[in-house]
């Protein structure tokens, strides 16, 4: 019993950075047609940022996913308005093409500055050890990812829903044309919601940091995973990334566990599923087929 | 008026060809194409050229997908890396003639697309590049995982080359070309013929138009099956020559980039063109080669620099920038005739 509690913690906490990224993901594809290939690749800067932060500045994990987000949003501003603009009237295609290119730059550019072999991570005293709850002995940052994580979603949930600018960019991201049939200027969002969406990737990549090995390759199955994770919840649906997101860090955790050779394997079984059963996704308006 | 029709277009634009294009200078271009083949290993590396001409059916195959069918497939690599996996096992336990391996591998991916079709253009759009992706990603885990069988991270070492009784030792590979070459010509006459059939029209119609091709009767996903499955065979039969030719085969074939990488190919050759893609191969292989040989690390900075200025600035590709200058070109002098 306690073995599974473990799981499932396990498994939540590595859902949350899917959850976190997936939610980028989908709001950057609502809001501009584009599927950024390189999400993983910002989750891998944000990991390395966070790093380099706490080598040379001593930043701490604290401080890093409050600025980590902002540099991230910044960069993110910086890519959208030099290159995916060009292409957002075009078919969405190439906006991916661009940015799997974009993936292969930001990776190699890692590779070659610091290395193949992870960088360190140490956490902060407060976040080191275990915690026992009613027998469940659990990491204690694992617990805090998933807390952190849950505190996100929540208030990016809040942000979403109870703020006019939350409700604008939901119905640009649902339902754009009927949001432009209301009056609202769509393209005004476009800039500052793929910064947003970066940044989230960036704040997944921070919370890994401590987590996972900081490599300049740790975004690349992460970008792929996503895909899956978008796929299954849908990928014009907010509250279905992140659902999806949680889901998938689930089944993870489960295979390893029990069939660890085929971990990896089960999220894309599942994918075939949901694809075959539901075809836009569990939480995904079915689209006209084409 | 062309122009802007073609600038706006989604990635397999319709490339509409204004003016009627001539059969005689299609013969010419096809002789041409054929003696550059023949004549390659003789000005380069014939190791480099055997994955010049392989590459160039893989980015062909790709193109049937892509620039005829609508359909972006970022995970062509499971095709290419299985057929590699599947020709190096039967030639290394059966002995059969590298032909005979090769045969298998294409058939080997033929039934691993099957499936993975079936599913994949349940989505289309930017939805099937990403499914594809994740299935290709399934692929290499099992290849990974299977180390039994594939030898894991080491990959398939000592891949023979026997040819009807002849060991085509290392040394041989200028040989080994023309031995390998009539398999990758055969597999793209095979893609000319696919998209220049009745049955490449309606890939096209559905490509255009895929409600429309429905509402006239056809039965989109099963077509949209069929380009899968073929394109997957040619490319299986690109992979196994591949495999063949470098003696091993390595868990980087069947590797998300493998997929981008002939992405790549065919996008800087010409989305729709066929033939662009054997011009991006070359360029692409040409220019990797070049790279490692003087020392440089870091390619995936150059694929990857090339892959956004290409998306960027230069969307018709090299061949069909040619293709849509000849056109224009055409069309003028017939204009100024009436």
């Amino acid at each position: 019993m306690s073995a599974v509690l473990q799981y499932v913690v396990q498994g939540l906490a590595a859902g949350s950075f899917y959850a976190l990224a997936a939610l980028g993901l989908a709001v950057i594809f609502g809001v501009l047609g584009v599927v950024n290939f390189a999400h993983g690749a910002f989750y891998m800067l944000g990991a390395v940022t966070a790093a380099v932060l706490l080598d040379t500045l001593d930043l701490p994990l604290w401080w890093s996913l409050l600025v980590v987000p902002v540099l991230m949003f910044v960069f993110g501003v910086v890519i959208e308005r030099l290159l995916v603009q060009w292409l957002l009237r075009l078919d969405p295609l190439y906006n991916l093409l661009l940015t799997f290119g974009l993936t292969l730059v930001f990776v190699e550019l890692v590779k070659q500055r610091y290395g193949v072999s992870g960088l360190p991570y140490r956490l902060p005293g407060g976040l080191q050890g275990r915690v026992d709850l009613a027998g469940v002995v659990l990491p204690r940052y694992q617990l805090f990812v998933l807390l952190f994580s849950v505190a996100v979603c929540v208030l990016v949930w809040l942000l979403m829903t109870r703020t006019r600018v939350g409700m604008i960019v939901r119905a640009s991201t649902e339902k754009p044309e009927l949001a432009r049939a209301l009056g609202i200027n769509v393209g005004r969002w476009v800039t500052p919601v793929f910064g947003f969406g970066v940044a989230l990737a960036g704040l997944a990549g921070v919370l890994a940091a401590p987590f996972r090995a900081i490599t300049a390759d740790m975004g690349n199955n992460f970008a792929i995973i996503l895909f899956a994770v978008v796929v299954i919840g849908g990928l014009g649906s907010i509250v279905g990334a992140v659902v999806a997101g949680f889901l998938v860090g689930l089944v993870e955790a489960f295979g390893q566990a029990y069939a660890p050779t085929f971990a990896q394997i089960l999220i894309f079984v599942l994918m075939a599923l949901v694809i075959l059963v539901r075809p836009a996704g569990l939480f995904g308006r079915q689209e006209a087929t084409a | 008026m062309t122009q802007s029709a073609i600038t706006e277009a989604p990635v397999a634009g319709p490339d509409v060809p204004v003016a009627r294009r001539s059969p005689r200078l299609r013969w010419i271009l096809l002789a041409v194409g054929l003696v550059a083949a023949l004549a390659l290993p003789w000005f380069v590396y014939p190791p480099v050229a055997m994955d010049i001409v392989a590459m160039a059916l893989f980015a062909i195959a790709l193109d049937i997908l892509l620039g005829y069918t609508g359909l972006l497939s970022f995970g062509h690599a499971a095709f290419w890396g299985s057929s590699a996996y599947v020709t190096a096992l039967i030639a290394t336990h059966y002995g059969v003639p590298f032909p005979v391996a090769v045969l298998g591998g294409a058939v080997f991916a033929m039934i691993l697309a099957l499936p993975i079709g079936y599913v994949s253009v349940r989505r289309s759009g930017i939805y099937f590049a990403m499914v594809t992706l994740a299935f290709a990603q399934m692929v290499y885990f099992i290849g990974y995982q299977w180390s039994d069988l594939t030898g894991g991270e080491n990959g398939l070492q000592g891949v023979p080359r026997s040819f009807f009784g002849i060991e085509l030792v290392e040394t041989e590979s200028f040989y080994f070309y023309y031995a390998a070459l009539p398999i990758l010509l055969f597999g793209m006459w095979a893609a000319w013929r696919i998209v220049h059939s009745p049955f490449g029209r309606v890939l096209v119609s559905i490509r255009d138009n895929s409600q429309r091709a429905r509402a006239l009767g056809y039965e989109v996903e099963k077509y949209k099956v069929i380009a899968f499955v073929l394109s997957a065979g040619l490319t299986g039969l690109a992979g196994g020559v591949f495999a063949i030719s470098h003696g091993f085969v390595a868990l980087t074939e069947l590797h998300w980039t493998t997929s981008g990488d002939v992405v790549l190919m065919t996008v800087l050759g010409g989305i729709g063109t066929l033939w662009g893609g054997a011009v991006g191969a070359f360029l692409t292989v040409m220019l990797a080669d070049y790279l490692a040989s003087s020392g440089f690390h870091g390619i995936d900075l150059v694929t990857g620099s090339v892959f956004v200025i290409v998306v960027l600035l230069f969307r018709r590709g090299v061949w069909g920038t040619v293709r849509h200058r000849w056109m224009v070109h055409r069309q003028r002098r017939l204009s100024s005739r009436r």
